[in-house]
Formats: C-alpha cells, sequence, structure tokens
C-alpha cells in the first residue's frame, strides 16, 4: 500500500496542521475543501487513504462517503471521517455510509496519527 | 350560583373593613345574622334590594361588591377550564367554584399560571431549537476552529525540531483562529442565551437586521424625509456587528427610501381614511405596485400592521411580526399562509383572514401579491418576490367578517394536530 492521502476538509488551518502531521509522518498529503467536487478529485486522484470532514460547502462528507462506497473501486478505501457532530446518531450514520473510522473534533494529532496508522495496516 | 357568589365574600371584606360587626350588619338591613352569615360565605344568592341596602349600609357603590380582583380569578378558572376541554356548563360554574372553595381556587389559579409561564418558556426553548441549522453550524463552526488551535497549538509544543517558518507560520494560525474562536463562542452564547431574552438574542444576520429595525421600530422619520445618510446609519447601529447583516440593512432601508419616494407615510394616512385599508385600491391611487403599498403600510407609525417578504424558495427576506402571529426565524414557514400562495397566482392579490393557533387564538386579515424583482432578461426566468401583510383583527371583530382559514408559524412548533400541509411531526404534540 502506498502512502498517498487526500485530506477533504475546508478549515484552512486544520488542513494546515494535518497536512504537516502526516507529512512528517512520511506521507504524501493531497487536500481538497469543495464538497461538490470532492468526489471526482477522489476518483481522479485515487488515494491509498481519505481524511474526510463531514460538514463540508456543497456536499456533506456522509454524502461523499455514501458515493463512494456505491462505486466498487472504492468499497475498500480507507476513510477517516472528522466531525464536530459526535452524537450516536452521527456516528451510526457514518457507520451505515461505511467509514472506517470516525473522530470527534477537537481531536489530538496523536488520534490522528495512530487513526491513520491502523487504517494503512487493516487494509494491508 | 354565579357572579353574586363572590359577592358574598366581597361583603365579608368591606364589612371587616369598616369595622362593622355581623349581628349589627343584619340588624341593619333587617336579616338574620345568621342568614348573613350563609351569604358571606357565598352559601346563597343575594341581588336586587337586599344588595342595595347592604351597599348602603356599608357606605360603598354597589359595583364595589359585585366586580373587584375575583373577576380575574375567575376569568383565569375559566381560562384553565378551557384548556382541559371543560364543557361550557362547567366553565360557567368558575365562579361558584371560586365562591365555595376560595383557596383551592387560589390554587388551581396559581397552578394555571404557571402553567402559563412554563408554555411560554417551552415556546421560547422550542424556537430554539427550531433554529438547529444555524445553531449546528455555529457549534460546528467552534469545534473547528478549536480542532485547529488544539493541533497547532500540540505541533508546536511537541515538535522541538519545528523551523522558524513553520514556527511563525503556526503562531499567526492560531491567533487568527483564537479570534475566530472568541466570536463564534459569542454567537454561540447568543443563541443559546434564553435567559437574557428574546430581543437580545442576536446571532445571525438576519437577527441583526431585525434587532435594528425593532429598535427603530421600523420607522425612520429622517430617511422618510429624504435627508438621512444610509451608509451613516449602518455604521453607527451598534446592532448590525457582521458585514452580511450591513449588507441585508442597506437593502432595507434603500428600499425604504425609494417606497418613501414614491408614496409619502402622510399622503397615504390620508388615503387609507378615504379608501380605507385596500391595498389595491391604494395602489393605484398612487400608481405603485401592490406590494409597495403594502410596505408603505406596514411602515405606517403606531397602526401595528406586520409585513413579511419571501421569495419563491421559501425564505423570507423581511420579517416585521405582529403579537400573535409567529413567524419563524428559520427554516420554512408554514405553506397556507396566503404569502406562498400568493407566488403561485402572480399578478393577483389574494385576501384572506387567518387564525393562528395559541393562548389566545389571534387572528389576522392578510393581504399577499408578488412582484417581479431584479433585471428582465431574454430567456431568463425572473426572481419573484411574495409580499404580506399582516393586519391584527381586535377581539370584537372577530365575529364578524369571512370565516378564517387555520395556519400555524412552522411545522416544528405548530400544534395544530390535522394539517393537509404537515411536513414534519411538531414536537409540541410529543408531551409538550
Amino acid at each position: 500500500m502506498g502512502k498517498h492521502v487526500l485530506l477533504v476538509e475546508d478549515e484552512a488551518n486544520i488542513i494546515e496542521a494535518i497536512r504537516f502531521l502526516l507529512s512528517r509522518e512520511g506521507w504524501e498529503v493531497d487536500t481538497h475543501s469543495d464538497g461538490a467536487t470532492a468526489v471526482e478529485t477522489i476518483r481522479a486522484r485515487r488515494p491509498d487513504l481519505l481524511v474526510l470532514d463531514h460538514m463540508l460547502p456543497g456536499k456533506s462528507g456522509l454524502d461523499i462517503l455514501t458515493e463512494l462506497r456505491a462505486d466498487p473501486d472504492f468499497q475498500k478505501l480507507p476513510v477517516l471521517m472528522l466531525t464536530a457532530r459526535g452524537q450516536a446518531r452521527d456516528r451510526e450514520q457514518a457507520e451505515k455510509a461505511g467509514v472506517s473510522r470516525f473522530m470527534t473534533k477537537p481531536f489530538s494529532n496523536t488520534e490522528v496519527i495512530t487513526a491513520v496508522r491502523d487504517l494503512v495496516q487493516l487494509a494491508q | 350560583m354565579m357572579r353574586e357568589a363572590l359577592t358574598g365574600t366581597r361583603i365579608r371584606d368591606r364589612r371587616i373593613m369598616v369595622g362593622t360587626k355581623q349581628s349589627e350588619l343584619a340588624r341593619q338591613i333587617g336579616i338574620s345574622a345568621s342568614y348573613l352569615n350563609l351569604i358571606e360565605h357565598n352559601r346563597r344568592r343575594i341581588g336586587g334590594k337586599l344588595l342595595l341596602d347592604i351597599a348602603g349600609a356599608l357606605g360603598v357603590e354597589l359595583s364595589a361588591l359585585t366586580t373587584g380582583a375575583e373577576a380575574a380569578l375567575v376569568a383565569t378558572l375559566r381560562e384553565a377550564g378551557s384548556g382541559a376541554a371543560m364543557p361550557e356548563a362547567d366553565l360557567d360554574r368558575a365562579e361558584d367554584f371560586a365562591g365555595r372553595f376560595p383557596g383551592w381556587a387560589d390554587a388551581l389559579a396559581l397552578s394555571h399560571r404557571k402553567r402559563a409561564a412554563l408554555e411560554h418558556t417551552v415556546k421560547v426553548l422550542s424556537d430554539r431549537l427550531a433554529h438547529d441549522p444555524e445553531l449546528a453550524a455555529s457549534v460546528h463552526e467552534v469545534l473547528s476552529t478549536a480542532a485547529a488551535i488544539r493541533s497547532t497549538a500540540s505541533i508546536l509544543a511537541e515538535d522541538k525540531d519545528l523551523s522558524p517558518e513553520w514556527r511563525d507560520r503556526f503562531h499567526a494560525n492560531i491567533d487568527a483562529d483564537s479570534r475566530r474562536l472568541a466570536d463564534s463562542s459569542k454567537t454561540l452564547v447568543g443563541f443559546l442565551d434564553v435567559e437574557s431574552g428574546e430581543a437580545a438574542v442576536t446571532g445571525t444576520p438576519q437577527e441583526e437586521v431585525e434587532a435594528f429595525l425593532t429598535d427603530h421600530d421600523y420607522s425612520f422619520a429622517a430617511l422618510e424625509a429624504g435627508g438621512a445618510d444610509i451608509a451613516a446609519l449602518i455604521n453607527d447601529a451598534l446592532q448590525l456587528t457582521s458585514v452580511a447583516a450591513r449588507h441585508i440593512a442597506r437593502g432595507v432601508l434603500e428600499r425604504m427610501v425609494a417606497d418613501s419616494a414614491r408614496v409619502s407615510l402622510g399622503d397615504l394616512s390620508g388615503a387609507v381614511q378615504e379608501l380605507g385599508l385596500d391595498p389595491p385600491a391604494l395602489a393605484a391611487r398612487f400608481r405603485v405596485s401592490v406590494p409597495c403599498i403594502m410596505r408603505r403600510l406596514a411602515a405606517m407609525p403606531g397602526q401595528g400592521y406586520g409585513l413579511v417578504v419571501s421569495d419563491r424558495a421559501g425564505s423570507l427576506l423581511f420579517r416585521k411580526g405582529v403579537e400573535g402571529f409567529v413567524i419563524p426565524r428559520y427554516g420554512p414557514a408554514c405553506p397556507l399562509w396566503p404569502l406562498f400562495q400568493a407566488l403561485g397566482s402572480p399578478g393577483q392579490v389574494l385576501y384572506q383572514r387567518v387564525r393562528m393557533p395559541g393562548r389566545q387564538d389571534a387572528m389576522f386579515d392578510c393581504f399577499a401579491a408578488t412582484e417581479t424583482t431584479g433585471h428582465v432578461a431574454l430567456n431568463t426566468p425572473p426572481l419573484m418576490q411574495s409580499t404580506m401583510l399582516v393586519v391584527p383583527i381586535p377581539t370584537a371583530g372577530k365575529g364578524s367578517g369571512p370565516d378564517p382559514i387555520d395556519v400555524g408559524p412552522a411545522c416544528r412548533i405548530c400544534p395544530v394536530a390535522d394539517c393537509a400541509g404537515r411536513r414534519e411531526p411538531s414536537i409540541l404534540s410529543d408531551g409538550f
């Protein structure tokens, strides 16, 4: 498995922090901020891991995930969803849509790095 | 035993107040002390000459014995009974009940008043819940900013080998995010701060504009006179804290100036006296659109008319509320409002009497009409806005005029049970 992660997130400073963290871990980090065009970008860039925000402009992370999982090429793509919506119902919806790991904001850097490592191991 | 019931209590209170013994008063009016005792304890009806004699003996007007604070008590009891779907025959015995069991009556009335206060609180909180989308966005903003700060701060604290360039960059990010967090926290508190009063709760640009207009009573005399500086008005408005709110307020004020140039409030007042509250006739008189005349009617000081403007997507662009006519701050309003019916009949002026459910079932005459806005271009769909004037019907006028239709504020906070227009269950029907 390669080390290419796509971060779909609309908060510029979260993008910068996560990009820094994962780059330091040896990941090649791509970013994308618009929900409406996220699926096209994911299909075009074909990352090894997707870090996906829940609330995005244009289309929600949940809708993006549902659309991806309907595509056989992306059914096994590890997806870490970041969200400010941490209620049990939100987690259930994300799991139903096929999320690999669900993480509520504000998260710690260690949690993000550990989750990414775990997802990579599981995918191998 | 009806109103006379409490008369006994009033007689007893007055007699004690003037220091006359029961036996003495009985002797003066020619009845036995035991019979007067029954009267004073509301166990015997009283009226006519005997009541006049008692009033004379006690040196008070007759009305002092037949009306008083008890009327309010009886009204409260009737309201409590009505709320419990008590038959009219039983409601008519409220005064009897108050007379026979004054302590219980007071307790029931107190309980009813507390219930009414709680209902009001529930209504306010329900309204808050109805704001979910904005609330969710506000919470999301706070948590996302906190996430950015936490992540960036951890990098700064833990990475000792961070280059000066990255360190400076992250410091700048934290500085910017901490400012954002302060602003978004204030917004969030504004949403949740029910205690400080609804008028003080702002949070969205639309609410800021409403607070601004409400503080001016939706009336700007200087603008009407044509001598005011809109930019200065907006800059001086403490309520308009966001760029979006100032933008919306500018649009509202500019339209107000344009409308006032076409129809002065003085001329309109005279025309209303002549033609009555007839928006199409008034619009024809001034050669303006019906929505324009409705905006001017709503701007007339002291009239208390409400105004709602919507676009074709159902977004409420302008809200001037009227007591009893609940206009939701967020989300779609009741689809039965004439405001939305008018969108389906451009060019037609709709008139409909409506009844809004609530503790007083307030009624309103609503006039609604649609007009196109923006530029007209070939093969471009016109932008439409619907405007609805809301005229309160005084209690005395409820019995006359056309039959009203029942409308609500918004499904989520509407108690009407059987409604073809219902989009979602009401939270008021499940235990509220």
